[in-house]
């Protein structure tokens, strides 16, 4: 899952603020590593081959149904690969739904595995106790804000050794929210999955609001890659990607 | 490297690997016994589309697809695609369809062919159901028409039949499904649309509706279904036309 670091994570058997950079014990586990870039494949494949499926219908509606016949919530102005739906553009594009659709849902199973895994990991392991749920003042206003102003400054707190408040709430809401939220707005639009469970789409307000909120969702976390990186960047790149692939910052052999 | 460790790494490392394997094995002929592996199981993605088929089978094979009240019906459905080219098709519709026919054949005790008349004296039924395109939109509709299981059980349906293969009068968009799915009380031959006869833009006068499954899955112009025990000797032995496009053949989701 989406876990990774710019201030580094703290290995299961490391006691709170532990020197992560100049010692070589407080390292990422290997869970961790490995279902960090497990995500970030699928999150890739996952991404790549949606814009190719919102490409056969680059229209949004809410509610039960929509088509070209009926008015769209809104309508991303880009050229469409179907031609029965009117764009403005005098061409449509190759279609791709076929090919795109195949991977969406194989990757769909391998990131369900994978935040299975990271899930109970994070549980069993103490991971989430420990390194992403907030210490209980730094959720107070204040606190907050501060860091907010901070992040928003690139202040960011000289603290190396665990991840800060916001990059903890961060974390959680990824794992916690916007990820259950795309498998369940996903399943939602399966006419299968609903005809035995038919309360994941009607709470939901209808299909299309199931596939409306998946494509929020998906900018949801499209924006939260764009930071993560960007703060990657911030935190020292090349320290913080060794983390990630091998471990510690530094090598412990 | 220690010798001795290694070894026994390699041992344990072996033995994993052949309970694995094993276990794949067992795995693949329950699910052949249970008939969850779809046509289409092989290629880059067959993993992804045989896990799906699996689940929707294991989950839905007694579900019903979302009924909505009358009140739902869409005032502005959308009849994809045009009406087909054919001679022949235009020959029948200037003749009101009186002579379309649908041809029965293969694993049934009495081959033969239904005209429209026939189909209505079969017991006819009626759904307020989803018509849900893989682009994206979709329609709620009332369809009228006879449960397919009944046209199977008029022929007399042999028991080893697993799959009914149906074609539209150009032959082009022929697909198949499996017993589940062909003897699923919602799985129609449809003639009635919203109260009237079916319109040729929705598929009239014949068309096949599968609400639990996909809109490619409803060929519409139906004029032919061939009982098998196997889908290998039909066109590329993938199920359909459209997995021979790189279409799911499986479209739940």
């Amino acid at each position: 899952m989406a876990d990774s670091v710019y201030v580094s994570d703290l290995g299961a058997s490391s006691p709170t603020s532990v020197g992560a950079v100049s010692g070589g014990a407080v390292r990422h586990t290997a869970t961790v590593r490995v279902t960090h870039w497990l995500a970030t494949l699928c999150f890739l494949a996952l991404l790549v081959t949606g814009i190719e499926i919102v490409i056969s219908h680059p229209r949004f509606y809410w509610g039960e149904e929509g088509n070209v016949n009926t008015p769209a919530l809104f309508s991303i102005p880009i050229p469409s690969s179907r031609g029965s739906v009117p764009t403005g553009y005098g061409y449509t594009l190759p279609d791709q739904n076929g090919w795109s659709r195949y991977l969406h849902f194989q990757t769909a199973w391998i990131v369900v595995g994978t935040g299975l895994w990271y899930v109970i990991f994070g549980l069993v392991s103490g991971h989430f106790r420990r390194n992403l749920v907030p210490d209980g003042p730094e959720l107070s206003p204040g606190a907050l804000a501060k860091a907010l102003g901070n992040h928003l400054r690139f202040k960011i707190a000289g603290d190396d050794h665990t991840y800060n408040s916001l990059q903890r709430l961060a974390y959680l809401v990824i794992v916690f929210g916007a990820f259950p939220l795309m498998i369940w707005t996903g399943l939602a639009m399966s006419p299968a999955v609903t005809s035995a469970f038919p309360f994941l789409v009607n709470v939901l307000g209808g299909h299309q609001s199931a596939r409306t909120l998946h494509f929020f969702d998906t900018l949801f976390v499209v924006s939260f890659v764009l930071v993560h990186i960007l703060m990657v960047y911030r935190a020292g790149f090349r320290r913080r990607m060794r983390a990630m692939i091998m471990g510690g910052p530094k090598e412990d052999s | 490297m220690n010798e001795k460790l290694s070894r026994r790494k390699l041992i344990t490392q072996g033995l994993a690997a052949t309970a694995g394997l094993s276990g794949l094995v067992v795995a693949a002929r329950l699910a052949r016994k249970y008939g969850l592996i779809p046509p289409d199981w092989g290629g880059l993605y067959g993993a992804g589309a045989t896990l799906t088929y699996a689940a929707q089978r294991v989950l839905t094979r007694q579900s019903v697809a979302r009924e909505f009240p009358r009140s739902a019906i869409s005032k502005a459905p959308f009849a994809n695609g045009k009406p087909p080219e054919l001679e022949a098709f235009k020959r029948l519709q200037a003749g009101g369809f009186r002579d379309w026919r649908l041809e029965i054949d293969g694993l049934v005790a009495h081959p033969g062919s239904f005209s429209l008349s026939d189909l209505r004296s079969l017991p006819a039924r009626s759904q307020i159901t989803q018509l849900t395109c893989e682009e994206g939109w979709c329609y709620i509709a009332e369809w009228i028409g006879t449960p397919l299981s009944h046209v199977l059980e008029t022929a007399g349906i042999l028991p080893q039949a697993k799959y009914v293969v149906y074609y539209p009068i150009d032959k082009d968009s022929w697909d198949s499904i499996d017993m589940a799915d062909a003897l699923h009380p919602q799985t129609f031959l449809a003639y009635g649309f919203n109260g009237g006869e079916l319109p040729v833009g929705f598929g009239g006068p014949l068309r096949m509706r599968i609400p639990r499954q996909l809109g490619y899955k409803s060929v519409k112009y139906v004029t032919r279904l061939t009982v098998t025990d196997s889908l290998k000797s039909f066109g590329k032995g993938l199920g359909s036309a459209a997995a021979e496009d790189g279409y799911s053949w499986c479209a739940g989701i």
